[in-house]
């Protein structure tokens, strides 16, 4: 199972599960993140589901590449990061 | 008059508490977070807050009534966009820049007007919203371009008192456009503006108009002022036609403009020198007031930084209050300041805020 862990700066505004999910994309491994907590989704992706700009991902130490679809694949050992990208400010 | 009022700020929603005739700061909500625009709704006593998270983006928070705690709502939120769509805005909510209740008899009725242009609706006190699709989808959108911002916004929303279903609103730069059914047609609402920003050709084009705030007397309520980038205009038709006002004292150029609560002759502003520097003109600070509907105006300056003050009033800046008496004006510097007395003299709140981008009372 990959594990997605949420950074604690997003626990400042809502809570932030650590999830342990058999998805073998990032973007079906955030939605079983989100149907734990639905408003996790607009704190992670934008309007039109593409992640947010100032949001980044690591999967097994590599950023994300994919900010739109999210079809970067996750293996069942995975562990991911939802980091504050810096650029945020 | 008013016992409370709010500041949204750079780093938090500042709420103001009277005590023995002067304002004081109160609790601090949200503290280090960017909150751009506050609503106090008369209706309900509702008080809602628009946060812009640097880097998770718009968020709506509510307080009901009598509550001392908030709850995270829907912020309003775009629509897929269609992957032919030849729109080269990106569709999605980059800030929340108006807010305000609908009429009295539409309770739970709020609007939302953000960038990059699209103007929302909730009918639930904000547990969910919709993009008034017929102002998105007029053909003149495409005309519209930043002011102050990359994109388009929706500033200013003027529900008339009248009949909840006419509502104005105020775009930089995207001009006036009014609804009379409740937002699902809409036309363009500025004639008499003129764009100096513009060729020669273009600068009556009325979708290109950047009005920078308009404020409606809501006791008279086809009177409307209106500051805009290249001056300041009147209507007293509802907006149907815009007159410019010539005379403005210090400066015409400025973001805020307040209208008293019934007499339409009367509106105050926060003039600035045009439009590089953006600075009090002579590095003073002042309040200027019509009261005979822009004919003449009176600069009042008492109790106002007049040495080295560099502070810029921006569009939400400068409240009156319900009675017309109480004002409240805060700048891009931190500053806020206060009257009791329609602006004769003022009170100094605090010179050390974080920038404020709006003050209401509430």
């Amino acid at each position: 199972m990959a594990r997605l862990i949420f950074t604690q700066q997003l626990a400042r505004f809502t809570d932030v599960p650590q999830v342990d999910t058999a998805a073998g994309e990032l973007r079906a491994g955030l939605e079983s993140a989100f149907a734990l907590n639905p408003l996790l989704r607009s704190y992670v992706l934008d309007d039109q589901g593409h992640l947010r700009e100032n949001v980044v991902i690591f999967i097994d130490g590599r950023r994300s590449s994919e900010r739109r679809l999210l079809t970067d694949p996750l293996q069942p050992d995975s562990t991911v990061y939802v980091l504050q990208a810096l650029s945020g400010g | 008059m008013s016992e409370r009022a709010f500041l949204s700020t750079r780093k938090g929603l500042f709420e103001l508490q009277r005590a023995q005739g002067r304002w004081e700061v109160g609790p601090i909500h949200f503290l280090g977070e960017p909150v751009s625009i506050a609503l106090a709704d008369p209706r309900d006593g509702s008080l809602y807050a628009a946060l812009n998270l640097g880097h998770f983006g718009v968020k709506l928070h509510r307080r009901d009534a009598g509550s001392d705690s908030w709850t995270e709502i829907a912020a309003p939120a775009y629509p897929l966009k269609p992957e032919d769509s030849s729109d080269t805005v990106e569709w999605k909510n980059r800030l929340i820049w108006s807010l305000e209740p609908g009429g009295a008899d539409q309770p739970g009725v709020l609007w939302a007007g953000t960038l990059p242009g699209g103007l929302f609706k909730s009918t639930d006190r904000g547990a969910s919203w919709n993009l008034v699709q017929a102002l998105w989808d007029i053909p003149q959108r495409k005309e519209w371009f930043g002011g102050g911002y990359d994109v388009p916004g929706i500033h200013s929303i003027c529900v008339d008192p009248r009949n909840s279903d006419h509502v104005l609103v105020g775009v930089s730069c995207g001009g006036v456009w009014r609804t009379e059914d409740g937002g699902a047609s809409w036309r363009v609402s500025a004639t008499g503006m003129r764009a100096d920003y513009m060729p020669p050709e273009l600068n009556e084009n009325e979708a290109v108009q950047d009005p920078h705030r308009i404020v409606r007397c809501a006791g008279n309520p086809d009177v409307l002022w209106c500051q805009h980038h290249n001056g300041i205009w009147r209507s007293e038709n509802n907006g149907v036609n815009w007159q410019e006002i010539t005379d403005a004292a210090l400066s015409n150029f400025g973001f805020a403009v307040a209208a008293h609560p019934r007499d339409g002759g009367t509106a105050w502003f926060a003039p600035a020198i045009a439009d590089q520097r953006r600075i009090p003109v002579g590095a003073s600070l002042a309040v200027t007031r019509s009261s005979d509907g822009g004919k003449t105006f009176t600069a009042l300056r008492a109790g106002l930084p007049q040495e080295h003050c560099y502070d810029l009033v921006y569009r939400h800046g400068l409240a009156v209050d319900a009675e017309g008496l109480g004002l409240l004006m805060a700048s891009t510097s931190g500053g806020a300041w206060s009257s009791a007395d329609g602006g004769n003299n003022w009170h100094t709140i605090s010179t050390t805020l974080p920038p404020i981008y709006a003050a209401c009372f509430g």
